[in-house]
């Protein structure tokens, strides 16, 4: 029996097991969303505000539950919203599949109302793309994209489909994609590498091991976890890997980069042996490449092998799914201790605790600061509840005080750095993983960015809990103005409206406080609301996140005030 | 060191594969000196032959991103001294100049070969290097070239590896 492309795009979803989808109708798109109509029930579609808002929900979703993100949009600027979010997925790792419509095949090119070569246009920013002109190409082309954007490197895939095509008429059937000959997301560890590298870590007096967002994507936290124990070795974390390693654990020594922990970053310069993991050496992480873990040999362990040798030469590259290679590699180690070597990173910890940490937690200002409000968060829901952040001041201090200790509970954008990320991320990681509680860490500025989707809240009912930290700046541009630009705020400071008043407007409870007296009971009110709730603390105005590696400083001349 | 290096990329035949792998040049502000594009020994993968002028660190990290792409087969890059490279040049000169005769003895010379002569203009080809069509250009100019334009470069490799073998382990 013949249906409709737009029904087969509809039956080749539920197919990839697909109950979610974030989305915003439009022209080019309405057959599809028509056969979606029969699919309500089974199908949870959720109409957000904007497409942007689509596209980092879906990223969301994608980043606390492990499957596939789906989004929907219209042609021309349907399409073109999505861009920011194929951009933060694509260098943030992210599955996630768009599906868009497209102008019917016979007006491509014609500049016809709302089309727009969203192809062209997505062609950076996407792992793969392709555009659908006849209905029988639907399914072969989203099991493609499913396959592509789940495996290997994850990452964002976008389907553009023409309206003829979703028109179409086609005898359906569904093949999974299993194999394409010119794509191995799958490498083969190379046996010689890793013995390699199992010779250098046996011989190491001072190795380090660094993981990334990779431990998660290839669900290699027990694996990281056997390996650390076994060789004794100290464990730090990127930013994207905050939580794949408890970060109660022993062995943890704390946040990399820019804003990171003291001891990681210092040390990093001192190691013999870097073993890094599922981590692709971000600027953000490695300060002045130049002078960057010099004195190391490098253990570089990925899955994509364009970023073996792309900014740190490694003396072992390993290209390989992080969980397959650190099982190989644990068999091959020895047990080993190193207790002075670790001594070292908690020397430094006690300096930075006393020097920056302290009085982040128990500030002896009258102001509230952003640190105290995490740092009490974190103890509340004992590291375990998903947080996800939008990016600047607040993103740093929840990286560095948020205490990580649940499985895939940390989501934020960290390569693109994208603000507005934050509120829809929330909103698609509820979704992902509904048991969980989510709190959205926001500051006032990136929180109106995409301050729409609070009606994306109200209308699909997403308990997702929202904390503004608002100190009337977009803080972290304000913070280098004056360490760099002579404290000249061009533009940073911000007037904001009535965040509770607006929260209410759209039926989520919200409550505002400045005094240090009202926190905890505020917190607990967030934490134990039924449903959405807004939380909005007024904090430090001129606070400034450190410790912090400037530009073009080396990560062991990290400042800590 | 900047050098010229020869890159072979095999694709499959789908559109756009071409813009995502220019893409990767345009990122990194890298020149494409030339760029050829045409089926290869097998049929349905098609083989690019782009010559950059770059350092052997960059030019290794843009074909590990043009390997990456999904719809490359293989991409390998080579030095001047690893391959066999040709270009072709057609030259348009009027059909008068060979009157006095040296047209047809430059010609000659150059191991040129005419390919089309209509009263007014005749059409030359020449294959070789860069340097060699450039000689002959030089040589037809003192006398009027017309028209001349010049292919993009292709290249085979001098190692023996086939394709089709890479494509078997592919399959494997």
């Amino acid at each position: 029996m013949k249906i409709r492309g737009a029904e087969a795009v509809m039956q080749s979803l539920v197919q990839e097991k697909v109950e979610t989808i974030f989305g915003y109708p439009g022209g080019a798109i309405m057959p599809i969303y028509d056969a979606l109509y029969d699919f309500r029930d089974t199908v949870n579609h959720v109409l957000v505000r904007h497409e942007q808002g689509a596209i980092h929900a879906a990223q969301g979703f994608a980043r606390t539950s492990g499957k596939v993100g789906v989004c929907f949009a219209t042609s021309g600027p349907g399409a073109t919203n999505l861009i920011t979010g194929l951009a933060d997925a694509m260098i943030d790792s992210t599955p996630v599949v768009c599906i868009t419509g497209q102008v019917a095949s016979h007006l491509l090119g014609t500049d016809a109302f709302q089309e727009t070569d969203v192809i062209g246009i997505s062609m950076p920013v996407t792992k793969w793309n392709i555009q659908v002109t006849r209905a029988e190409d639907i399914s072969g082309a989203i099991a493609r994209a499913f396959y592509i954007a789940r495996s290997g490197r994850p990452g964002p895939v976008l389907v553009d489909i023409t309206k003829d095509a979703q028109f179409g008429m086609v005898d359906f059937s569904y093949e999974p994609c299993t194999k394409i000959r010119s794509y191995q997301p799958t490498p083969v560890v190379d046996e010689q590498t890793l013995q390699e590298a199992a010779a250098l870590i046996n011989q190491a007096k001072k190795p380090y091991i660094l993981v990334g967002q990779g431990i998660f994507l290839s669900n290699a936290e027990k694996e990281i976890l056997d390996f650390a124990e076994k060789t004794g070795i100290p464990v730090a974390s990127t930013l994207l890997g905050l939580g794949s390693f408890p970060s109660d654990h022993p062995l943890y020594v704390g946040y990399l980069g820019m804003h990171g922990n003291y001891a990681p970053n210092v040390l990093t310069n001192e190691c013999d042996v870097l073993i890094a993991v599922g981590m692709r050496f971000d600027d953000r992480v490695t300060g002045d490449v130049s002078r960057y873990a010099k004195q190391a040999k490098v253990i570089h362990i990925d899955i994509d092998k364009a970023e073996l040798n792309k900014i740190i030469k490694a003396e072992v590259a390993i290209h390989a799914d992080a969980k397959d290679a650190l099982q190989k590699l644990s068999a091959l180690v020895n047990h080993n201790e190193h207790p002075q070597w670790l001594q070292q990173f908690r020397d430094l910890e006690a300096v930075e605790k006393s020097e920056v940490v302290d009085e982040a937690i128990h500030p002896s200002s009258d102001q509230l600061k952003m640190a105290e409000v995490v740092n009490l968060l974190s103890e509340k829901t004992d590291g375990k509840a998903i947080i996800v952040t939008d990016v600047g001041q607040h993103q740093m201090i929840s990286s560095r005080y948020y205490k990580y200790r649940g499985h895939r509970n940390n989501v934020t954008s960290g390569g693109l750095g994208t603000m507005g990320f934050g509120l829809p991320a929330a909103i698609g990681a509820k979704l992902g993983n509904p048991k969980q509680t989510v709190v959205a860490i926001i500051g006032d500025g990136g929180f109106q960015m995409t301050i729409q989707e609070l009606g994306t809240i109200l209308q699909s009912k997403v308990d997702v809990k929202i904390l503004i930290l608002n100190n009337n700046f977009l803080g972290m541009v304000r913070q280098w103005q004056q360490l760099f630009f002579d404290r000249r705020y061009s533009f940073t400071e911000i007037v904001n409206p009535n965040f509770t008043a607006i929260a209410k407007g759209y039926s989520i409870d919200a409550l505002k406080i400045e005094e240090r007296n009202q926190l905890d009971e505020a917190l607990t009110t967030m934490l134990n609301s039924k449903g959405a709730f807004l939380l909005e603390v007024v904090v430090e105005q001129e606070e400034n996140v450190f410790p912090m590696v400037e530009t073009g400083a080396s990560v062991s001349e990290i400042r800590l005030n | 060191m900047e050098t010229v290096y020869n890159i072979s990329v095999f694709t499959e035949n789908s559109i756009g594969i071409l813009n995502r792998i220019t893409i990767i040049f345009t990122r990194r502000h890298l020149n494409i000196e030339s760029i050829t594009a045409s089926e290869s020994e097998v049929k349905g993968v098609y083989r690019y032959t782009i010559v950059v002028k770059t350092d052997l660190d960059q030019v290794k990290k843009v074909v590990a991103q043009i390997e990456k792409q999904v719809e490359v087969l293989k991409a390998f890059f080579h030095s001047d001294d690893q391959v066999v490279h040709q270009e072709i040049a057609l030259y348009k000169i009027a059909t008068e100049s060979f009157v006095n005769g040296s047209t047809e003895k430059i010609v000659r010379e150059h191991h040129a070969r005419i390919l089309t002569v209509d009263k007014e203009f005749t059409i030359i080809e020449k294959t070789g290097q860069p340097e060699e069509l450039q000689a002959l250009f030089n040589e037809l100019d003192t006398y009027g070239v017309l028209e001349f334009v010049r292919s993009g470069r292709v290249a085979i490799s001098k190692p023996m590896k086939t394709l089709e073998t890479y494509l078997k382990e592919l399959e494997a």
